[in-house]
């Protein structure tokens, strides 16, 4: 009998795994894979709608509506001098919604695919980003409903009088990715978590709405401070707080900016990200055993 | 030995399993677990389970599904992994594809493995045909750009090309199993792992399934590792088999051996393959059935050995009747070319080239009729189990729809 010395085994198949086991090379391969998901993600989801993506402009416009309505309108929030109310509101959601989806969407990632999980093997980090490219998409329509107005109240209105893009919009993109990085950060943890304690699937759906009112979506992180001090490092840590301050700076130029605060996000979303692959990468190996 | 070109190696796989519902108590398991991860002990766990055999209970809430399993798989074979349900199979399969992964050992592989353990998953009711080619194929790791050169040849070869532009939840299930089968077919892994998935179409697709899959052993040399409970398909497909029994490999040969040892290991408890009366007044002395398992199709053969020396011309009568006592056939010695049975010797076999009872337990009667007297009547002296197999020889057993019939006959299509 013949026996192989120095072996090239393509792949091994064990229980020990290292603590960031990630196969770049194999999530390249299946590329095609992210893109095709992404497309039946875009495509599924307004089947059989008589609107279709126009509901993708419909609910942060109606949402805007009532925020303006009952904050600015009836609670008499300040949006600074210049900045339509609604303009401001429109730029913290679709910032939020962004961020919230991307989260949400990732969350319930094992329990949702346990079918494909169950009997086919591919990278599973896979499917989170393809929820988050998806998402991006969602966002950019959102964001051209946002530009939109903005035009239409710069242009056609005097209201808008105080709003200026500054020139740190050119760090837009690198939000973009930070608010990306966070969703889906803390959704592989949650969806992580989930699979074996679901208690968690009961936090998501209120702990994202209540993060929102503890996000400065719907007021200026300088009101909240002023207002309520004591409570204000609440918002002031939170790091989407910064970022819709910061997306609300680069596109309207109101609340303030600093170099602090681009870095404490940064920070915050690429640690967050990089426990979630830990977590989801451990999780995924034996999760069809525990879900 | 020739030499050996091994592409996978399974050594030592075990994996285990907590019984009764998850969710209570997992908490303080964990934590269990981490404080002896923490003081460099072994987890506690492991050691209290036990081999996985359903049908005794015990104390221990932990099972080994599979327990160090062990083979090697060379380039080009057709592997077929038999065992009951509960045998491991599916777990074994599980790790192969690595859906999840082996509390202990390792599996070492020189190719991609592509796992068929379900066709069409991942189909999305709401994505037409095409569209579900694409992602279905991508899902199994097909590129794009493979999947498109292959476009034709899966439409083609699924049989539904005038539905490809509808969506799937629009298809029979039929349909939508044959484009989801088309799809795995093309795939073109260096290993392709393959469960139950020719349980399902009708006859004619079963067929080019079965042909199908032949090719991609045959024809291209790939490497299959097959699961089936259609011991005619293992048969037909494979070179060799495991016979898995309790997380445990119980026999490795070659696939008509396994086949073998896998039925009689399985077959019912109370069958009697062997009557024996040695008693000086009664001349039928024994009768038995010489095949160890007895299969729709292939051959059997009764053995009776008889004092004749009392008589000159002596006929036998054997008749076959399933459970509900009804008549299903009879084998007289008349009919054989001497009209009667010689006297000269005492061993005589009554032989069936090809049985045509279905799947079931029977029971023989026997009589002996010598020079034109009833000499002796014995009421079930033997009860046999007959498993189902490939009576028609194509490839796969007997359809469960045709099983209703009693007996099965050859017969032709004009």
């Amino acid at each position: 009998m013949s026996i192989q010395k120095n072996e090239d085994w393509l792949y091994t198949i064990s229980s020990k795994n290292k603590l960031i086991d990630l196969n770049f090379k194999e999530i390249w391969y299946y590329r095609d894979l992210l893109l095709l998901f992404v497309k039946r993600d875009i495509i599924t989801v307004y089947k059989q709608t008589i609107l279709g993506p126009l509901w993708y402009f419909i609910q942060p416009l109606f949402t805007s509506v009532i925020f303006t309505l009952i904050f600015n309108n009836l609670a008499g929030i300040p949006t600074g001098e210049g900045v339509p109310s609604f303009l401001f509101n429109l730029a913290g959601i679709t910032s939020w919604n962004y961020f919230s989806t991307c989260f949400v969407d990732t969350s319930d990632t094992f329990k949702k695919n346990q079918a494909i999980f169950g009997k086919v093997y591919f990278p599973r980090v896979i499917t989170p980003l393809s929820v988050i490219v998806s998402n991006l998409l969602k966002f950019g329509i959102q964001l051209l409903v946002f530009v939109g107005f903005y035009i239409y109240f710069v242009f056609f209105t005097s209201k808008a009088y105080g709003t200026t893009p500054t020139m740190a919009l050119l760090g837009f993109p690198l939000l973009i990715l930070f608010m990306a990085l966070l969703g889906l950060g803390l959704g592989m943890i949650i969806s992580s978590l989930t699979n074996k304690y679901r208690d968690l699937k009961f936090l998501v759906g209120f702990g994202v709405q209540l993060l929102m009112y503890g996000s400065a979506v719907m007021y200026p992180l300088s009101y909240f401070e002023e207002k309520l001090p004591e409570y204000s490092w609440l918002v002031k840590y939170n790091p989407m707080t910064a970022v819709i301050e910061l997306f609300r700076y680069m596109t309207l130029g109101v609340g303030d900016f600093s170099m602090f605060e681009f870095g404490y996000v940064a920070v915050v979303s690429v640690l967050i990200f990089l426990i979630g692959l830990i977590v989801f990468n451990k999780t995924e190996k034996s999760f069809i055993d525990t879900v | 030995m020739p030499k050996t070109d091994v592409i996978l190696k399974v050594d030592n796989i075990s994996k285990q399993y907590r019984l009764g519902l998850v969710g209570t108590g997992t908490l303080s398991h964990d934590l269990n677990r981490w404080w002896s991860k923490i003081r460099g002990k072994e987890d506690p766990y492991l050691k209290v389970s036990e081999s996985n055999d359903r049908s005794t209970i015990s104390k221990s809430n932990y099972v080994w599904a599979l327990q160090d399993i062990n083979f090697e798989v060379q380039r080009g074979e057709v592997l077929g992994i038999i065992g009951k349900n509960g045998a491991g199979k599916s777990t074994l399969l599980k790790i192969l594809s690595r859906v999840t992964s082996p509390t202990n050992g390792e599996i070492k592989t020189k190719g991609r493995i592509a796992s068929l353990l379900e066709v069409g998953t991942g189909f999305h009711p709401e994505m037409t045909g095409k569209e579900n080619i694409y992602l279905n194929g991508a899902i199994l790791g097909m590129t794009k750009a493979e999947i498109k050169q292959k476009e034709d040849e899966i439409i083609e070869f699924s049989g539904c090309q005038r539905y490809i532009n509808t969506p799937v939840k629009r298809y029979s299930s039929g349909m939508r199993v044959r484009l989801a089968f088309a799809v795995a077919a093309h795939l073109e892994p260096d290993i392709l792992v393959v469960d139950e998935v020719l349980a399902v179409g009708d006859a004619e697709f079963q067929k080019k399934a079965i042909g199908k899959m032949q090719d991609i052993s045959k024809g291209d040399g790939r490497t299959v590792l097959f699961v089936s409970h259609n011991m005619a398909a293992v048969k037909s497909l494979c070179t060799r088999a495991v016979v898995l029994e309790n997380g445990k490999v119980i026999f490795e040969g070659s696939s008509a051996e396994s086949v073998v040892f896998y039925l009689q290991n399985n077959k019912s408890k109370d069958i009697i393959t062997k009557y024996q009366y040695d008693c000086s007044e009664k001349p039928i002395k024994s009768i038995e059935i010489l095949e160890d398992v007895l299969i729709t199709g292939e051959k059997m053969t009764l053995r009776i050995r008889i004092d004749t020396k009392n008589y000159t011309k002596i006929n036998l009568h054997l008749g076959i009747y399933d459970l509900n006592d009804e008549k299903i056939l009879h084998l007289s010695s008349e009919y054989c070319k001497e009209g009667s049975l010689k006297t000269k010797k005492n061993i005589y076999e009554c032989f069936m080239p090809k049985l045509t009872l279905t799947e079931g337990l029977y029971y023989i009667n026997a009589g002996l009729v010598a020079d034109n007297l009833i000499i002796e009547e014995i009421k079930k002296c033997l009860k046999f189990e007959v498993l189902n197999g490939d009576f028609y020889k194509c490839g796969f057993n007997t359809r469960k729809s045709t099983l209703k019939a009693k007996t099965l006959i050859d017969f032709e299509w004009k």
